[in-house]
């Protein structure tokens, strides 16, 4: 409502009232007054140690001694002389690239099988969600790790030897148990699904379109903003990755550092090393990468992705 | 026949899905030597065996306690949540203020930032106030609306509130507070219980800060127990730490039974994951 609107449409007066009232945002105090815990908690434990961290990340800090400016050494050191520093990039990498697109397929292939009328529809739903609820505790986290051990049940029943014992595997094992929890992306998928207009079916189905023309050219292009949606939720968090690396691998990102996730070499550095100073240096270039990578799917998707009603 | 054949694949995909689980408990009830050899679930003799163990401790330190701490965080973490990023969103959604447009981007922009990038400093804040292997850093930050993906939701179901009501307790001589706790607030029940729900579901499957702000086992939660569970045990004794994965996981499942329908709407309508 613009300002000559509120002057022009006199405000409503309580029959006989005589006390003045108020129409909210008339006294701007009182909406501080209920932002008042959020505005402490953002300026104390965020803002605030954001710029903390920034500034730690140019110091060496063992959080008993006070912190000791040595400009970008932590950053040098990262890339040039820390070997166990680029494997975990590489590993959480690897782990992003096949984690993401597995899980999202699943997501998606299981959506399309779901999205129909049935009286069990809602029940198969919560079904599949039911993983993405548990599977971030340290309980699965456990179950995964006996499961692919050497001599553990799936060892025993395929021959497939000890996953999360062998440095080919360890990685994989993990990223099943990533993909295993793709209950929460399809989910969205099929609210997504559930917005298709069934006229465009109808209209591809009469124009003589298969099953897959129509998902090529109906389905598709309809749920990009919820693929896009997806994929920059997925990839966000799988960059964070922490408690089945952590689990599985006993807290050391073993065997031979294949399972060493950024975040788990962060946390070693920081809280057993006390390396203060380094871990926030590596939680700003992790910062940044997240933020590079969400800009360049956001980029890339421009071309492809399809916004119903046009504009933004 | 074909819808036969649809249930028929949705079942057997299930199946495949929930079979770590199903295992799981099937294995909190086996005794010790049965464990490791197989993928089969059935046990040949049913034992508690297992369970008994765990309740007898874990390094002197009985389970119940372990379940008390998770419980004492996980609520007083719903409680904090609810409170704070109730009345923030509020101020987002119904009240006009000049800074309402940039700090509502400053908000959306916190939902997305990565933990560790404050995780180190917040440390140092809470080390200073002697308050580590207590837990107010793992409470107190909710008191604060910290967790800001759930003001998010907050103000998304409050727009969406008919303005009518709004109207109608302006005329009555309601001012912005009396609105709040006598129209907004009753109607944004659904919005606060899903984010009741998944603050305690998420808080009781946190480990990251709970390992780092807990260290000595009298103040440990479930998952760090677990934890510790896991380094001291050996092949022989899978059971009992079975046994104490499930109870862990109980209280979720119970929860996923009783709220799936909000639950599953919930991710459905905001897009929250479960990760």
């Amino acid at each position: 409502m613009s300002v000559e609107e509120r002057i022009r449409v006199p405000p409503a007066t309580p029959v006989g009232g005589t006390r003045r009232h108020h129409r909210y945002g008339e006294r701007p105090g009182i909406a501080y007054l209920f932002l008042t815990p959020w505005v402490i908690g953002v300026l104390l434990l965020t803002l605030g140690p954001m710029l903390a961290s920034l500034y730690l990340s140019f110091t060496d800090y063992d959080l008993f001694t006070s912190p000791e400016w040595v400009g970008l050494e932590n950053y040098e050191r990262m890339f040039t002389e820390d070997p166990r520093f680029l494997a975990s990039v590489w590993v959480t990498l690897k782990y992003v690239l096949m984690s993401v697109p597995l899980k999202l397929a699943a997501a998606l292939a299981v959506a399309l099988l779901l999205h129909r009328a049935s009286r069990m529809t809602g029940l198969y739903r919560s079904a599949f969600y039911a993983p993405s609820l548990l599977g971030a505790s340290v309980a699965v986290a456990l179950v995964w790790r006996v499961v692919f051990d050497n001599g553990g049940p799936i060892d025993r029943a395929f021959g497939t030897g000890g996953w999360t014992t062998d440095p080919r595997y360890a990685l994989l094992s993990i990223v099943l148990l990533a993909v295993w929890q793709f209950g929460a992306p399809m989910v969205i998928f099929l609210a997504g699904l559930k917005q298709i207009p069934t006229q465009l079916y109808d209209a591809a189905a009469i124009d003589g379109a298969g099953w897959w023309r129509s998902f090529r050219s109906v389905t598709v292009p309809m749920l990009s903003p919820v693929i896009l949606f997806n994929l920059v939720l997925e990839t966000i968090h799988a960059f964070q990755a922490f408690t089945s690396a952590f689990i599985v691998s006993s807290g050391r990102g073993g065997p031979s550092d294949s399972t060493l996730f950024y975040t788990l070499y962060l946390y070693q550095k920081g809280f057993v090393d006390f390396r203060m100073g380094y871990a926030s240096a590596m939680a700003w270039v992790l910062l940044l990468v997240i933020a590079a990578v969400t800009a360049l799917l956001f980029r890339v998707s421009r071309g492809y992705v399809y916004y119903a009603g046009g504009d933004s | 026949m074909r819808r036969f054949v649809w249930h028929a694949v949705i079942v057997g995909l299930l199946l495949v899905l929930l079979y770590p689980l199903v295992w799981l408990v099937a294995m909190s009830f086996k005794p010790a030597e049965e464990i490791v050899s197989s993928l089969s679930l059935l046990p040949k003799k049913v034992v508690l065996g297992n369970y008994a163990e765990v309740f007898e401790g874990t390094g002197g330190i009985p389970v119940w306690r372990f379940f008390g701490n998770s419980l004492i965080v996980a609520v007083l973490s719903v409680i904090g949540n609810v409170i704070s990023c109730t009345l923030a969103a509020y101020a987002f959604a119904r009240l006009r203020f000049r800074l309402r447009g940039p700090l509502f981007a400053l908000m959306l922009a916190t939902i997305m930032l990565p933990a560790h990038v404050v995780l180190i400093p917040q440390y140092t804040i809470f080390n200073n106030l002697e308050l580590i292997d207590t837990f107010v850093p793992l409470a107190l930050p909710k008191f604060l609306a910290t967790d800001a993906f759930f003001i998010f939701l907050i103000v998304q179901f409050m727009r969406g509130l008919p303005d009518e009501l709004a109207d109608a307790a302006r005329i009555d001589g309601c001012g912005a507070v009396r609105s709040f706790t006598h129209v907004v607030l009753p109607l944004s029940r659904p919005a606060l219980v899903t984010t009741a729900i998944f603050t305690f579901i998420w808080t009781w499957n946190d480990f990251l800060s709970q390992l780092i702000y807990l260290n000595t086992p009298e103040k440990y939660t479930l998952p760090l127990a677990l934890r510790l569970f896991i380094d001291q045990t050996s092949e022989s004794s899978y059971g009992p730490m079975f046994a104490m994965s499930v109870l862990t996981l109980l209280p979720i499942g119970l929860f996923f039974l009783a709220f799936q329908r909000l639950i599953v709407d919930g991710v459905s309508t905001t897009g929250m994951g479960g990760t």
